[in-house]
């Protein structure tokens, strides 16, 4: 791996919701006073589930990943990129009342901006979005996209509505006016059950399903036509698994060949829509235990434009700093490391300030 | 639906192999037609109010089908009735035309998922009867499935056992789409009657449980149910390995039914990943779960994946096993696959007297 390497998603935590208080308008910081109110952390990432944060990420006090000395020095520091995209994970989009979640999703940015970017100038960040309201949301997106150092949209894998889904599109035309990619990140708001057929018992269960909620989410947007609409638009599937990807684009092929009929503006075959507008993160690789299966998964997905390096720090997907998969020829390394991340993030081209 | 098409052994051969299909769906001419087994209180409820589904349709889910009852539209029977009605012409069109010598009848649209229980039981118990009277006791190369009440455990454990070691049944039927992930403890009572009666359990892909039909609310396309059909499998199916079906009922096995099947690998190296990093939560997970689902799981072929080139299948079949997949057509169904066209791929005599007959002969136990 080289220095110029991008890890495209790597989860900051925000220490405790007293951190955001400054960052919270007064009705906001007040209520937090009145309401007791503690953390707002979902389920997605119990706090203390092994996959959470590697054992060795895991620090004696406080929250893995949770100061910039900690991210520094385990994470940039470790794996020497050159650049690193913050995923912030928290329970923003859990909240039912719109106000609430627009300055939460506010704060959030706020924060985020001015500890982290502000502090070390190999990070950059996703702006968190309130999709409960598609109005506030765009204007978040318009408050925040002034900083080049916000280079993605972020939104979970499950929510309210697929996300193909009509009502999203003028979050798809703000993302796309500022050359902004939406990031899909695994997680749910938890407003429908986890799975298609309801709760499951166990979080490895809810862990699992993520890839089911990715591959749902794809074929909502291929199939609504949100690429026909914003052919420029990128699209990042964070922490997915990735490896699902063909065997879901050959079901999907197959039967958009046989139901094409029901949405005839989707006029090119769903892998060549992903090739254009879809790309992945690389942890976890969902991968075979032998390297010739990886390879060979490697080929079926068609493309050596599709994945994008990641650590998904402090989650434990590996360990040591093995973030690559044993196997991959070199030239796709440099894709992977470099090369795609900067052809799907041009704002990391820009200059910052 | 098969929609690439070369030229084949099979096609050019005049007699065509023996082949088992393990999807066929046989219906009922008018609903009047299960009223020989039903009791008169039920027979007149479902004539004033119908059989909700926890869909908000009367008849049908709001997703359109693609043709008019999803079926072949050359699958009119001539003397009248919806496709799959007649004995007479499912044996014209495709048994003797495509040398089916094992059929196993899946029907839907039965009392599975009906909301209220006592009514799915009764009507899951009258297609029990019909499948007999109607189909497997006119015709023996079919054989047929235990249609089960699901939401309602107990009553499913006594249909499975009224009719355990009867000749015509061979397993017992599922709907995918259940209120609750599969391996949820509600549902045990079913595995264990059929773990006793030798029943494999195949879930077959469609039902409505109550929730949306992905984890992201409801889509809005018929394609996009029918692809999402992939989704909602792969969660139960990943119920039943995590929360330890498998254990509790070591002699179960499980038929995945029209749901695809390229998905297996990715999903069994995701579930050995995430067993790895949280074995602290599931200890009476003994082995990893793909090692679980390689001896306990089996995959119906339709609708068959058909990757470009094609031969990239070839990759999936070998990680999965040869002895996983149970050719099936899906009949009288708009996305039949015919078994003529479904593998065009250069495998070995054995591996497609086993892709298309000895997989089958195997799970139920037919020598047929």
């Amino acid at each position: 791996m080289t220095g110029s390497a991008i890890d495209c998603d790597i989860h900051p935590s925000i220490p405790g919701l007293k951190a955001l208080l400054p960052y919270l308008p007064g009705h906001w910081r007040e209520m937090v006073r009145i309401r007791g109110m503690d953390e707002l952390n979902a389920i997605s990432y119990p706090a203390n589930s092994p996959l959470t944060a590697r054992p060795d990420w895991r620090p004696a006090s406080g929250k893995p990943a949770g100061s910039l000395e900690q991210i520094q020095r385990e994470c940039l520091d470790a794996f020497g990129a050159s650049i690193a995209i913050c995923n912030v994970l928290y329970g923003v989009q859990l909240l039912f009342a719109e106000d609430m979640a627009a300055a939460y999703a506010q704060a959030v940015n706020d924060w985020t901006r001015a500890e982290l970017l502000d502090r070390d100038p190999r990070l950059r960040a996703s702006i968190v979005v309130p999709l409960q309201s598609i109005e506030r949301s765009v204007d978040e997106i318009e408050r925040c996209a002034a900083d080049p150092r916000f280079v993605q949209v972020l939104v979970l894998a499950s929510g309210d509505q697929p996300l193909g889904k009509r009502v999203h599109w003028p979050v798809y035309a703000a993302a796309q006016r500022h050359k902004l990619p939406i990031g899909i990140h695994a997680g749910s708001n938890y407003h429908n059950p986890p799975t298609a057929v309801g709760w499951p018992s166990y979080y490895t269960e809810d862990y699992v399903a993520q890839a089911q909620a990715f591959q749902s989410q794809l074929t909502s947007l291929i199939c609504e036509g949100v690429f026909n609409k914003f052919p420029d638009l990128r699209v990042v599937l964070l922490e997915s698994g990735w490896t699902w990807l063909p065997a879901h684009l050959w079901r999907l092929t197959k039967y958009w060949r046989g139901l094409r009929m029901e949405i005839p503006w989707v006029d090119r075959s769903p892998f060549d829509i992903v090739r254009s507008n879809v790309r992945m993160s690389l942890q976890p690789s969902d991968a075979p235990p032998d390297r010739a299966a990886l390879e060979r998964i490697i080929e079926h997905m068609q493309s050596d434009e599709l994945l994008l390096f990641s650590t998904d720090y402090p989650h434990w997907q590996f360990d040591g700093t093995e973030a690559l998969p044993d196997g991959l020829p070199p030239a796709l390394v440099h894709k992977i490391t470099v090369e795609n991340p900067r052809a799907t993030y041009t704002r990391l081209l820009e200059p910052v300030r | 639906m098969n929609v690439q098409v070369r030229p084949s052994v099979a096609t050019a051969t005049a007699s065509r192999p023996a082949i088992a299909d393990c999807d066929i769906h046989p219906a009922v001419r008018f609903d009047s037609d299960l009223n020989p087994w039903l009791p008169e209180r039920w027979q007149a409820y479902r004539a004033e109010y119908g059989a909700s589904r926890r869909l908000g349709m009367q008849a049908g889910p709001a997703y359109p089908k693609s043709q008019p009852n999803a079926s072949r539209r050359d699958a009119w029977p001539p003397e009248g009735g919806r496709q799959g009605s007649s004995l007479s012409f499912m044996q014209h069109q495709h048994l003797d035309a495509n040398n089916v010598t094992l059929g196993i009848l899946n029907p839907l649209g039965s009392g599975q998922g009906v909301s209220n229980p006592e009514l799915s039981a009764v009507i899951c118990h009258a297609t029990n009867e019909w499948e007999v009277a109607e189909w497997t006791g006119k015709d023996s190369r079919l054989k047929a499935s235990v249609v089960v009440p699901y939401e309602w455990a107990e009553e499913s454990a006594r249909e499975i056992r009224r009719w355990a070691g009867h000749k015509d049944f061979v397993q017992v039927l599922l709907l995918s789409r259940t209120a609750e992930p599969l391996g949820n403890r509600r549902y045990w009572p079913i595995y264990e009657a059929a773990a006793e009666a030798n029943f494999p359990v195949a879930v077959h892909a469609f039902g409505y449980g109550g929730a949306p039909i992905t984890s992201t609310g409801w889509p809005s396309h018929y394609i996009e149910e029918m692809t999402g059909h992939a989704q909602s499998s792969q969660a139960g199916l990943t119920s039943l390995l995590v929360e330890g079906v498998f254990d509790r009922f070591p002699n179960l096995r499980v038929i995945m039914v029209e749901a695809g099947f390229a998905w297996a690998p990715s999903l069994g190296w995701r579930l050995d990943k995430a067993w790895k990093t949280l074995r602290t939560e599931t200890p009476h997970l003994k082995e990893k779960p793909s090692e679980t689902m390689r001896r306990h799981v089996w995959w119906t072929t339709q609708p068959m994946e058909e990757p470009e080139p094609r031969e990239r299948l070839l990759d999936t079949i070998g990680w999965m096993g040869w002895d996983r997949l149970l050719f099936a057509t899906d009949y009288p169904h708009w996305d039949f696959d015919d078994p003529a066209q479904a593998l065009p791929l250069p495998i070995s005599d054995e591996q497609r007297r086993q892709f298309f007959l000895e997989n089958a002969r195997a799970v139920y136990g037919v020598t047929a």
